[in-house]
């Protein structure tokens, strides 16, 4: 694709984890029976009127606070339109007044991708086709289930600054990262607690103007997203180098069959007849309580990460740092921050070993895991040892200690570590002289066979400061 | 008997409400053949309700200021378990699971509901000939339309078969009835009463109000039912001000302007003209200043009205699709079925709102037309606002003449839609506004003038109420 420059922007909606909906007391729940968390007013019944969750605002407002938004004073409008899952046959949305506008969000690496707002809305009821090819017009019939009508969703629109598929992934990832952070949302990707649509063009390097744009719809995972972005750049830079036009629409990604189709051009995108809608008050949230709630926000990802990367001595974008931070490790961080020990080592056995067992995390103390640590710094466990360990502590629990010593765990060091190293040196008499003569490179077959010999216990970072110490006594 | 009377006389136990439910029971099955006021009687739970509220008052309980008072609901209320219909054929026997916030208050005030009344279809229309259950009759003249769209509840009132009825007002649809059906019928303040269990026609126009034989037991019924509801997003917080208290005031001192724009309005019967200026000579001979105010942008009211409101109809009327309730006329697939449904479940002049409003809406055309009428309301705001900046209340005809024949403007939609040219400004202000009769024409039908206040002005608003109701 050289010569064209990718331009993606994202639309994301999150569900909120309030309680109940956004304009009715029913549970907001997901996997009850169907239409079970359903009243007049959800089921858009004649007569019934909406009254608005405050704490899908205050969770707004959070979301705003959170992306460096303006939080101010909006309105709703009815968004018109027909669908069986949609009980009023519109929906309240939020339209020309959102609640949050003009923000960022910094992706792990340092680049800042605006947020051009974030509004409040109600989702829609969920419909199952049954027969035909499992769309609308060709199905026997459909089933509706109104339990997720009107359950409060944020709409958050980023600005047209992304500019990879990888870019676009680690917007999402950071985005999903600050809504759990903030409270807001579960950041369910799979239960659809997080649904993602993407604005794509191309355009020449260089050029400023935008090329048109299609969004693309349908992508459950991330790994989806990356896949229909990826594909969706291909077919137009194919479409546009083959002399043709990228024409304005809407495209399906089917994840089956790895492409995108047309679902709807822009002359037949629907008229959704926007106005104010005149069943609520305009939303005008107190500068004071909007302090309150910035000042009640916790830490963010960047400044988890800006925190555990200080402490570890490495850099916020690392892939053990950001790792840490996105699993939720950093307070085992400043756990051993607060013990004293190796906060480099700390992320990265946090970043390894607890990242792979991270289903068994509850098993793990911080006072263990710093434990651990300790043992490991001090020699007692060889780096090999202490994972193992590490990996026990996290699928049955345990102490360290105990551990190891179950397993006959000591580190081989002091003397018999240099008898061991001995034996080693004396094996391999040839590669010793050349590794004195100054092949540098032969010292890791030395440490090799050592760990060989000794069957792992050796510990190895003091094996290889014995072997330098050796030679530079030239013997 | 008037409702103060009967609440009265059951509250001491001078009367029993059975017996007062049992008359009014029997004057409907004598008379509403011919008048078709009810499109459904509750007379089996009118009376056992009746029978409650008397053994309330035998157990020493104050069943409440409207025990067994006897209340006639306009169809668009929502009654649990009781037909509502909007006398639409598309919410055939639909029953809805919930009171309306108004219907609650009744009963919590101790009033005995009858049944539900006629109305032009979804509220929209002046004459109640837009019934999908065919037109109610006025009871001065069977030939003669009651007015609309709350015309079944004017004319339960005016045929004595319920001394109270609620209707709701957009446009002029508890005014217009009430006038010309020789009753009272008010148009609270904008948010004064929830609107939660009322059908929308025009949400931020719609309120429900009183329809009552004298101005009294209006103010009677409009202080239960008014008040902040938290069901109602768009319910006044604020304590609400009492009609009643407005009642024994008179009007010595306060200031009424006689509205140019209603008096000069097209299409007025000089007869109307006559007795809102007998109105206000009235109210001058009882101690009231008045004199002639403009309002200069009520002109445009009605221009602006038939933007906003069939633009609201377009969507608050989506939802009878017929996938959840009501009438579902199937079709090969959803697109079909919607369109046979709204096609067979919509009367014509719901149809033409319908389209109306949601050619309004389009895009390249909202501002030009619902963006311009929101404008124009914004003027009618701030006319009036400087009309009361000096007078306390406003004065005009209701209607621009009295009853008229059955089928004589159901040809011609815009001749009919000038029946509100009178009181729809009230209703883009979201002002109160009350028609009190006023003499007869030369026909000897009724006739009504109306009594504007600002918002929040109900107390103002009865004292001249009452005052010209007392001058007749």
């Amino acid at each position: 694709m050289s010569g064209w420059e990718t331009v993606i922007g994202l639309e994301v909606h999150t569900e909120l984890r309030t309680e109940t909906k956004l304009f009715c007391s029913c549970a907001n729940r997901f996997g009850d029976e169907p239409n079970t968390n359903v009243c007049p007013v959800c089921l858009g019944l004649p007569g019934s009127l909406p009254v608005l969750n405050a704490r899908a605002v205050d969770y707004a407002v959070r979301i705003g606070v959170a992306l460096h938004c303006q939080v101010q004073p909006s309105i709703f409008h009815r968004k018109n339109y027909f669908y069986p899952d949609m009980p009023k046959d519109y929906q309240i949305s939020q339209y020309d007044l959102p609640i949050d506008t003009d923000g960022w969000l910094e992706l792990p690496g340092g680049k800042r991708v605006g947020i051009e707002r974030a509004h409040l809305e109600e989702d829609t009821g969920k419909t199952t086709h049954v027969g035909g090819g499992g769309r609308i017009h060709d199905a026997d019939h459909s089933l509706v289930d109104y339990n997720r009508a009107g359950v409060p969703l944020v709409e958050i629109v980023s600005r047209p600054d992304l500019r990879s598929a990888d870019e676009a992934r680690a917007y999402v990832d950071e985005l999903r990262a600050i809504l759990v952070a903030t409270g807001a949302s579960d950041g369910k990707m799979e239960e659809g607690s997080l649904r993602v649509d993407a604005n794509v063009s191309v355009r020449p390097v260089g050029s400023t103007a935008f090329g048109t744009r299609c969004e693309v719809k349908n992508m459950n995972s991330l790994r989806s997203l990356g896949r229909a972005i990826d594909y969706e750049v291909a077919r137009q830079v194919r479409l546009v180098e083959g002399g043709g036009e990228v024409v304005q629409e809407t495209r399906h990604w089917n994840e089956a069959e790895g492409h995108t189709s047309s679902m709807r051009s822009k002359e037949e995108a629907f008229d959704y007849r926007y106005f104010p809608e005149p069943d609520l008050v305009p939303v005008v949230p107190d500068p004071a309580w909007v302090d309150g709630i910035r000042a009640a926000l916790p830490a963010m990802p960047a400044e988890l990460r800006r925190g555990v990367a200080h402490a570890a001595g490495m850099a916020p974008e690392s892939d053990a740092v950001v790792t840490v931070v996105r699993l939720g490790l950093e307070p085992f961080v400043t756990a051993t921050v607060a013990a004293g020990a190796d906060a480099g080592l700390a992320v990265r056995r946090l970043a390894n070993e607890v990242a792979s067992e991270i289903g068994s995390l509850a098993n793990l103390g911080p006072e263990q895991f710093v434990t651990l640590l300790r043992m490991e710094s001090a020699g007692d466990l060889t780096t090999a040892q202490a994972r193992t360990v590490l990996k026990d502590m996290l699928t049955g629990g345990g102490d360290p200690a105990g551990i190891a010593a179950a397993h006959g765990f000591e580190a081989l060091g002091g003397d018999a570590l240099e008898a061991a190293l001995d034996e080693v040196v004396a094996d391999n008499a040839d590669a010793w002289a050349r590794y004195v003569a100054g092949e540098d490179k032969l010292q890791g077959l030395f440490i090799g066979r050592l760990r060989g010999a000794t069957a792992g216990k050796a510990d190895l970072a003091a094996a290889a400061a014995i072997l330098r110490a050796r030679r530079a006594a030239g013997c | 008997m008037t409702a103060v009377e009967i609440a009265g006389a059951v509250r001491s136990g001078e009367h029993s409400a059975v017996e007062v439910v049992e008359e009014h029971l029997e004057r409907i099955a004598r008379r509403d053949g011919g008048v078709h006021a009810f499109l459904h009687l509750t007379a089996d739970a009118a009376l056992e309700r009746a029978a409650q509220v008397d053994e309330a008052v035998a157990a020493g309980i104050d069943p409440g200021p409207l025990a067994g008072v006897p209340v006639a609901l306009k169809d668009n209320l929502c009654t649990r378990g009781v037909p509502t219909t909007c006398a639409s054929r598309i919410l055939e026997g639909w029953r809805p699971p919930y009171d309306a916030t108004v219907v609650s208050r009744l009963a919590a005030a101790g009033a005995v509901a009858l049944g539900k009344t006629n109305l032009d279809e979804f509220a929209m229309g002046s004459s109640t000939e837009n019934s999908a259950f065919g037109p109610t009759r006025n009871p001065h003249d069977p030939t003669r339309v009651p007015g609309g769209s709350s015309g079944g509840s004017a004319a339960a009132v005016a045929a004595g078969f319920a001394p109270l009825a609620l209707g709701s007002d957009t446009g002029g649809s508890i005014r217009q009835p009430a006038a010309l059906c020789g009753v009272v019928g008010a148009k609270p303040t904008y948010g004064l009463v929830s609107r939660y269990g009322l059908i929308a026609f025009a949400s931020s126009l719609d309120q429900i109000g009183p329809f009552a034989e004298t101005v009294a037991d209006a103010a009677l019924l409009l202080d239960v039912i008014a008040g902040h509801d938290p069901a109602d997003s768009t319910s006044l917080p604020s304590a609400p001000p009492s009609a009643r208290a407005g009642l024994d005031r008179g009007v010595e001192g306060l200031r009424v302007g006689l509205v140019t724009e209603l008096t000069t309005a097209e299409g007025l019967d000089p007869q109307v003209v006559a007795r809102t200026r007998e109105a206000a000579d009235a109210l001058e001979a009882a101690g009231a200043k008045v004199d002639e105010v403009s309002v200069p942008a009520a002109v445009y009211g009605l221009s602006a009205y038939y933007l906003i409101a069939p633009a609201e109809a377009s969507s608050n009327l989506a939802r009878y699709d017929g996938v959840r309730y009501g009438l579902r006329a199937p079709g090969a697939d959803i697109t079909e079925m919607y369109v046979r449904t709204r096609t067979e479940g919509f009367g014509a002049e719901v149809k033409r709102r319908i389209m109306l409003g949601t050619y309004a809406l389009s895009a390249g055309y909202y501002d030009a037309y619902y963006g311009k009428a929101q404008k124009v309301r914004t003027r009618i705001l701030e006319d009036f606002d400087a009309a009361y900046q000096r007078f306390d209340a406003l004065l005009g005809p209701t209607a621009p003449g009295g009853a008229f024949a059955l089928g004589a403007k159901t040809t011609d939609p815009l001749t009919m839609y000038l029946n509100d040219v009178c009181t729809i400004p009230s209703n883009l202000a979201g002002h109160p506004a009350v028609s009190v009769p006023y003499g007869v024409d030369a026909g000897g039908l009724p006739l009504g003038v109306q009594v504007l206040a600002p918002a929040l002005g109900e107390t103002v608003m009865f004292q001249v109420a009452a005052t010209l109701e007392a001058s007749r």
